[in-house]
């Protein structure tokens, strides 16, 4: 439209001449294969140890939540069945899994399975330990929840919520403001309802998704 | 490239297209820790500053993270610069950036589960921060390699001091600890508020109130004195 519009950018802008086509493929093909083995190469190394740091984490929350068993079978899910050989072709980590723990006398102390639904924000992911026969909580660990700092993240540090899990029967409710009677009632955090609701919810869930699962697999699969 | 001639040969020290004026190593490191601070002079890098300054452990991690990926981009970067043609640098400018933070949250990860796990979805954002951008485009782009380093450790040390300052504030009122050690005891009721998203704002703001008042006072100083 103007003259300075038709002129374009001021000379000094302008690259003195364009350069082909084939070379800025050349360039971006180069750094593009250089960046991809760099990353492919750092994978490669760090996987072992992303790994172990996984398992440990799993370990540890299978230890904690069945109080120090002497070991534990795991049992895989699959076609809605429990089996204790695990599927080949699945990916597995979206194979869900249950952790059978026994105590050195090879008395059986409970189940342990993790689940994850919504929270206040987004997923709570829980291991839980149980015993399949009554329904009775042992304990719960959070694995992973994205819940409010200072808040709902109480879910996660509260050892006095953590702590009256243990014993209680699920189907639980959550009761506000009093301490929860046996043998079903815990009490929420305050500031943290929702979250502990949450918990709450995963942990009634969780347990009546799995009993009948593992009654199966005692009247049957176990043998 | 005469305008940048004529204005140095003029003794002003304005913001031209073209090279950084020649300084030492040790200039490059300090400007990026004081004068040229990313976060408290510069405002760059805002969104991590916002997010992940809760606690000091998370301000630390995310401030090397940040450092280490500056002085690798910054080194590839001042290196090829010269074979990278005009056209194509931003997106070339980018995939290294790109590839470092990669590299950031693969070693975090294998190192330091916890804080990686803490970080989550800051760790590969940091690729959005325009602080990296900025400094491969206005400084390592038009330098030699070591003093591209410098300038990465420069800014790095500048960016995870000002994150460890923030988030040390925001741990200590929030929480009462600080790496997660309880410093004020069982009777202090922590500022939720302060790890909180409202928290980041409010610390960023008196931190930013109180360098005005530190430069209005030595500006004062030094008009006295003279």
């Amino acid at each position: 439209m103007t003259a300075a519009h038709q002129h374009g950018a001021p000379a000094a802008l302008t690259p003195s001449k364009s350069t082909p086509a084939w070379r800025l493929l050349v360039t971006l093909a180069l750094a593009g294969a250089m960046s991809g083995w760099l990353v492919v190469s750092v994978y490669k190394v760090t996987l072992p140890a992303v790994q172990k740091h996984a398992a440990e984490q799993m370990r540890a929350a299978v230890y904690e939540v069945l109080k120090a068993p002497a070991r534990w079978d795991t049992l895989y899910l699959v076609n809605d069945a429990l089996t204790r050989t695990a599927p080949a072709t699945a990916d597995m980590a979206t194979v869900p899994m249950a952790f059978v723990g026994f105590d050195a006398a090879g008395n059986r102390l409970g189940v342990a399975i993790t689940a994850a639904e919504p929270g206040f924000q987004e997923l709570v992911t829980l291991m839980i330990g149980f015993d399949p026969a009554s329904g009775t909580l042992i304990g719960f660990k959070v694995l992973d929840e994205k819940e409010t700092p200072g808040l709902g993240d109480k879910i996660e540090r509260d050892t006095a919520f953590g702590g009256q899990f243990a014993g209680r029967v699920a189907p639980l409710t959550g009761v506000k403001g009093r301490a929860g009677t046996p043998p079903s009632e815990v009490q929420t955090i305050t500031g943290a309802t929702i979250s502990s609701r949450a918990v709450i919810r995963i942990i009634n869930n969780a347990v009546a998704r799995w009993r009948p699962l593992l009654d199966a697999w005692d009247r049957e699969g176990a043998k | 490239m005469t305008a940048v001639v004529s204005d140095q040969s003029a003794g002003q020290p304005a913001f031209v297209p073209g090279a950084p004026p020649p300084a030492s190593l040790g200039a490059d490191i300090w400007r990026g820790i004081s004068r040229e601070n990313p976060v408290l002079v510069q405002f760059l890098g805002m969104c991590p500053t916002m997010a992940v300054t809760n606690t000091l452990a998370n301000g630390i991690a995310m401030g090397v993270a940040t450092m280490f990926v500056l002085v690798g981009s910054g080194l590839l970067v001042s290196l090829f610069a010269k074979y990278i043609a005009h056209e194509v640098r931003i997106t070339s400018y980018i995939l290294i950036i790109a590839t470092f933070v990669t590299l950031a949250d693969l070693i975090l990860a294998a190192t330091f589960p916890d804080i990686s796990k803490a970080l989550g979805p800051f760790m590969p954002l940091i690729v959005a921060n325009c602080l990296l951008l900025g400094r491969a485009e206005a400084f390592a782009a038009k330098v030699g390699p070591a003093r591209a380093v410098a300038d990465g450790v420069g800014m790095g040390l500048g960016f995870t001091l000002s994150l460890s300052l923030l988030s040390a504030i925001r741990e200590l009122l929030g929480r009462g600890s600080l790496l997660g050690h309880d410093l004020l005891g069982p009777r202090f009721e922590p500022w939720v508020f302060m790890v909180m998203p409202p928290g980041g704002f409010l610390t960023l703001g008196i931190a930013l109130l109180g360098l005005a008042g530190i430069i209005e006072l030595r500006r004062r100083r030094a008009e006295g004195a003279s």
